[in-house]
């Protein structure tokens, strides 16, 4: 057979399993939303009849819209907190020159290393000496501390590629080291910093884990009630809001796109 | 030294503008023109960041590894002993056969979708990666939550055998090994997907046109330029995957049906229902030792950075 012919082939093939391990990866998010508005309570494709009622028994639930709410609130916080603390280390990280970087870089990057199962025990059990056990602000101290890795990693890379020069400038213009950061080197890396956020409150609404110790009762997030329904049935209310969480991260990995096109096209003109 | 004070003392207080001379010349990089002085105050700036994970990290678990060498109040390897042998065991091997299992499954899948996504026209990448992209940031428990939809008693993948006559009664596809293994696959693919597309990426054209051009056939230039050329996106992603397999808690907690019981598993339910520190204290232990020691081999051959770099 003539060569070509046979890579030609061989490309068609390959391009066949591509496409069908792709529909593997987008079939089971997609077939969820197709189901949270169907009318039967055995959750079968096709639906036999539509309906908006798994959406109401969420909306109608104390107990959903409450672990929504803390979610929202500790996902929030989170992001709040280990924006500001990520960039301060990502920013040192890149300026400072000590033989001890690498070793606070890996300390700074543990909370990704370690398996979150790992990471539960260990705070599970510092809450339960400073009687954090249950409470929103160590919902919200945790789940930042699980997001410094991202901005330390999102904001590091942009830093690496920012001409530190321009900061120099205004410092030796008699500007502050702080002052030249805010004014000089903050507006132009404000994207990374703004997607960092974003991967952190992303990663905050999905941490499921650490919930499952250390919150409970009142405070317990959605992801911890999500997971406890599941382990006892398939309830048809979870495909309502999973198909929730998945249209509001899709919106802010969009949000993060845009903003970083837009950031990409203002450097190269 | 005045002028690193001076600057010290500038960079702490702005109001000062008084002393405007040029102290600090362009820095030049690992130059070591930055003065001592100056990193110190830069260290300050990490201390957010390194208290939060030293209180809520390092020291529990430094505790909890002190704990496991303790039983009933004396230095005992009992909690060991017990890691070492019967169930416990059992359920190390069974973790490291799943996460085998599960690691080479996404690269084979990952392989020709990075190679494809390389090497197609940009339109159909962008297409591939949002593909990819898409389940990567979509939450794990709701992708557990499909799996289970889709391959329970009535699920869509019984039902479709059933109508293509493929079986006669329908099969336990979830709440066992073989489901936790499926979903496990969907939930870490793209964790290898994203590695290896941005290591064909950096492979030049030329140098495979270079190989064919000698004479090399397609398939000849593949294995000898250019899959050697990907082994560093090749171990980027099978580190990820098989550390993330090694502790994965949600999808064969709730796949798993109470009998796939992994490592992780036996780590919660130690804590969760018999409050048993000591019992999964040595499990943490030894999970933490397999990891960082993955790590620390992966670490030697390309840098940790990379290879977290993807999550």
């Amino acid at each position: 057979m003539n060569p070509q012919i046979l890579d030609k082939a061989i490309r068609g093939v390959l391009i066949a399993i591509v496409v069908l391990i792709l529909a593997f990866l987008a079939i089971p998010i997609l077939i969820v939303v197709p189901l949270s508005f169907s009318d039967s309570s055995f959750m079968t494709f096709p639906p036999p009849g539509w309906s908006m009622r798994w959406y109401s028994s969420f909306f109608g639930s104390r107990e959903w819209l409450d672990a929504a709410k803390t979610t929202m609130f500790v996902s929030a916080g989170a992001a709040v907190f280990a924006t500001p603390f990520g960039v301060a280390s990502a920013y040192a990280l890149q300026h400072a020159r000590h033989w001890s970087l690498k070793f606070v870089q890996t300390v700074l990057m543990l909370p990704l290393m370690v398996p979150a199962i790992i990471v539960s025990v260990g705070v599970f059990f510092a809450f339960t000496k400073v009687g954090m056990v249950n409470t929103i602000s160590g919902l919200i101290l945790a789940n930042a501390m699980m997001g410094l890795p991202y901005v330390l990693i999102t904001v590091g890379a942009d830093l690496r590629t920012f001409d530190s020069s321009q900061e120099l400038v205004a410092r030796s213009l008699g500007m502050g080291r702080f002052r030249a950061f805010l004014i000089v080197t903050l507006p132009q890396i404000k994207p990374s910093v703004f997607s960092a956020a974003i991967f952190v409150f992303i990663q905050a609404l999905d941490e499921t884990v650490i919930a499952l110790f250390v919150s409970g009762g009142a405070e317990q997030t959605l992801t911890r009630r999500m997971f406890v329904t599941l382990r006892d049935q398939i309830d048809p209310t979870i495909a309502a809001i999973s198909t929730m969480l998945t249209a509001i991260t899709l919106c802010l990995v969009m949000v993060v796109g845009i903003t970083r096109r837009s950031a990409g096209r203002q450097t190269q003109s | 030294m005045t002028a690193s004070a001076d600057f010290k003392h500038r960079s702490n207080d702005d109001s000062n503008y008084k002393n405007m001379s040029p102290t600090v010349g362009p820095r030049e990089k690992k130059s070591g023109g930055e003065s001592r002085d100056d990193s110190r105050v830069l260290f300050f700036l990490f201390v957010p960041a390194v208290v939060v994970v030293v209180i809520l990290l390092i020291i529990p678990l430094g505790w909890l590894i002190w704990q496991s060498f303790f039983n009933a109040g004396s230095f005992d390897l009992e909690n060991y002993r017990r890691v070492f042998s019967g169930p416990y065991r059992d359920t190390f091997l069974l973790t490291f056969q799943i996460s085998a299992i599960v690691t080479i499954l996404v690269l084979l899948l990952a392989y020709p979708v990075a190679y494809i996504a390389t090497t197609c026209t940009p339109k159909w990448r962008t297409a591939i990666l949002a593909l990819v992209i898409l389940p990567f940031w979509t939450s794990t428990l709701v992708r557990t939550y499909a799996w289970l939809v889709l391959l329970q008693r009535t699920g869509l993948v019984n039902k479709g055998l059933l109508a293509l006559g493929v079986i006669d009664t329908p099969l336990q596809l979830a709440y066992n090994q073989l489901g936790t293994t499926v979903a496990m696959v969907h939930v870490l693919l793209p964790f290898a997907v994203l590695p290896l597309f941005s290591a064909m990426q950096k492979i030049p054209s030329n140098i495979l046109l270079a190989g064919s051009s000698l004479g090399g056939s397609r398939f000849y230039v593949f294995r000898r330029v250019f899959f050697p050329l990907t082994m560093g996106g090749v171990l980027a992603g099978t580190t990820l995957v098989f550390v993330l397999c090694l502790g994965f808690y949600t999808t064969p907690a709730l796949m798993g049906g109470g009998k796939t019981v992994m490592v992780s598993m036996l780590v919660g339910r130690n804590i969760e229902i018999y409050t048993s520190w000591g019992a999964a204290s040595s499990v943490c232990a030894v999970l933490l030792t397999f990891v960082f020691a993955i790590f620390y081999a992966a670490n030697k051959l390309i840098p940790l950075e990379k290879i977290l770099g993807t999550k």
